[in-house]
């Protein structure tokens, strides 16, 4: 019977992944409660700041300098055609600092930093790294997981505010300095569209939100990844796509809360 | 505690993004437009507020006075009442006209000041009487036609 195979299939798979949510609710809930280690000894917050913030630098400020540009060619081409390429700094400031910074910095943060750390921990487990740790009763969740996460937490806002900023900066080479939009008109523009409290701090609230969620589901991927080849590699790409989905769902979710209609 | 090189990187990058953050917020946002003098508040009756929004400028001859803080229906009158903080540095007569303009074709609304000549000045809470509406372009198109219709009888 095919199609009670396939019903059959269709419902292992939903409790499956409900399964795997709550095993991950309780996965976050526990770093949460055992990361007190990590802020004692800061030092392993720094190094893993280091390999998730700092090595993320150049691809976060190299795509936020042409996204910006971009954004200045095709949003003048269209302000053109209305007679009003002085608005060209609020519409690349305004897209940058409420959508693109957050949402494109949380997208490669999850393929550059998340993927690495699904994998990291992976090997750490295939390689038995973790129940070596369990066995002189160090737990891997405060020493492994949670400076890991508490760095990603902390790194995110501030890769969205460098995209945002080199966006801005490359739409501003792009419009003013190779176009030749009026620069003055440019930036008064700009400061009077962009809320400091409206804009700019929920654009902050939601890369910090996304950095929870790309840290915990890369994480969690890696810690429950079959201890295999095959299995480490299949939990990073799952990290990559499963962060993605969530980021722009979330996205959603927080641009409807925070920009109704003011 | 041992200093490393990394300790130095990752200084570096959160100095890098608290500084992206400081731009955002001066440069690209209005923070450092918004006042942070003594101001008082004064407030407007409109019959149509058009666009305007909260935070729109209240300008005087061009210059930046203060900001609109809030826009509500008074159920009294049915009309629209604007609450406005303005500079204390600035004192306007009585008969003050406030109107609603537009900076350009399709540029932000703000509210414009033309001073009277009034000995007396607005003091806190006060009202200004004389006040002109936001431009509604249909009510422009419809007077327009009304009075070519007229003009052909």
């Amino acid at each position: 019977m095919p199609l009670v195979k396939s019903v059959r299939g269709v419902g292992h798979r939903v409790v499956d992944s409900v399964w795997r949510l709550g095993v991950a609710s309780r996965f976050l809930s526990m770093t949460l409660l055992q990361s007190g280690m990590s802020f004692r000894r800061f030092q392993l917050i720094v190094k893993e700041m280091f390999s998730s913030g700092v090595m993320s630098l150049i691809i976060i400020g190299v795509a936020g300098l042409f996204v910006g540009m971009v954004l200045g060619l095709q949003g003048f081409e269209t302000l053109k055609r209305y007679g009003s390429e002085s608005a060209l700094g609020s519409l690349v400031a305004l897209s940058l600092v409420r959508e693109l910074g957050p949402v494109l910095a949380a997208l490669l943060f999850a393929s550059r930093a998340g993927s690495a750390m699904t994998a990291e921990i992976g090997l750490m487990k295939a390689t038995e790294q973790i129940s070596a740790m369990e066995m002189m009763a160090v737990s891997p969740i405060a020493r492994v997981v949670a400076p890991r996460f508490w760095a990603g937490v902390i790194s995110m806002p501030l890769l969205a505010a460098l995209f945002s900023a080199m966006g801005v900066f490359g739409g501003y080479v792009v419009g003013v300095v190779m176009i030749g939009v009026d620069e003055g008109s440019f930036w008064s523009q700009m400061q009077a569209s962009v809320d400091f409290r409206n804009d700019i701090i929920n654009g902050v609230i939601k890369s910090f939100v996304f950095g929870v969620a790309v840290t915990v589901i890369a994480l969690f991927e890696g810690f429950d990844a079959p201890p295999t080849a095959e299995g480490v590699s299949g939990a990073t790409t799952r990290t990559v796509v499963e962060s993605s989905l969530a980021i722009l769902m979330l996205d959603f979710i927080l641009t409807a809360f925070m920009f109704r209609g003011v | 505690m041992q200093r490393t090189t990394l300790d130095l990187w990752v200084g570096a990058f959160v100095v890098a993004g608290v500084a992206a953050l400081v731009v955002l917020a001066l440069k690209v946002g209005n923070l450092s437009t918004y006042n942070v003098s003594e101001t008082y508040q004064l407030s407007a009756y409109f019959t149509n507020v058009g666009g305007l929004k909260p935070t729109a400028s209240v300008r005087s001859a061009g210059v930046l006075v203060g900001r609109v803080d809030s826009i509500v229906l008074d159920t009294d009158r049915y009309e629209a009442r604007v609450t406005i903080s303005v500079d204390k540095r600035y004192q306007f007569p009585k008969d003050t006209f406030a109107n609603i303009l537009t900076s350009g074709l399709l540029g932000e609304q703000y509210i414009g000041l033309i001073p009277g000549g009034d000995e007396e000045v607005l003091k806190d809470g006060g009202v200004f009487r004389k006040t002109q509406s936001a431009m509604v372009l249909e009510d422009l198109i419809g007077k327009f036609l009304f009075s070519q219709a007229d003009e052909k009888q």
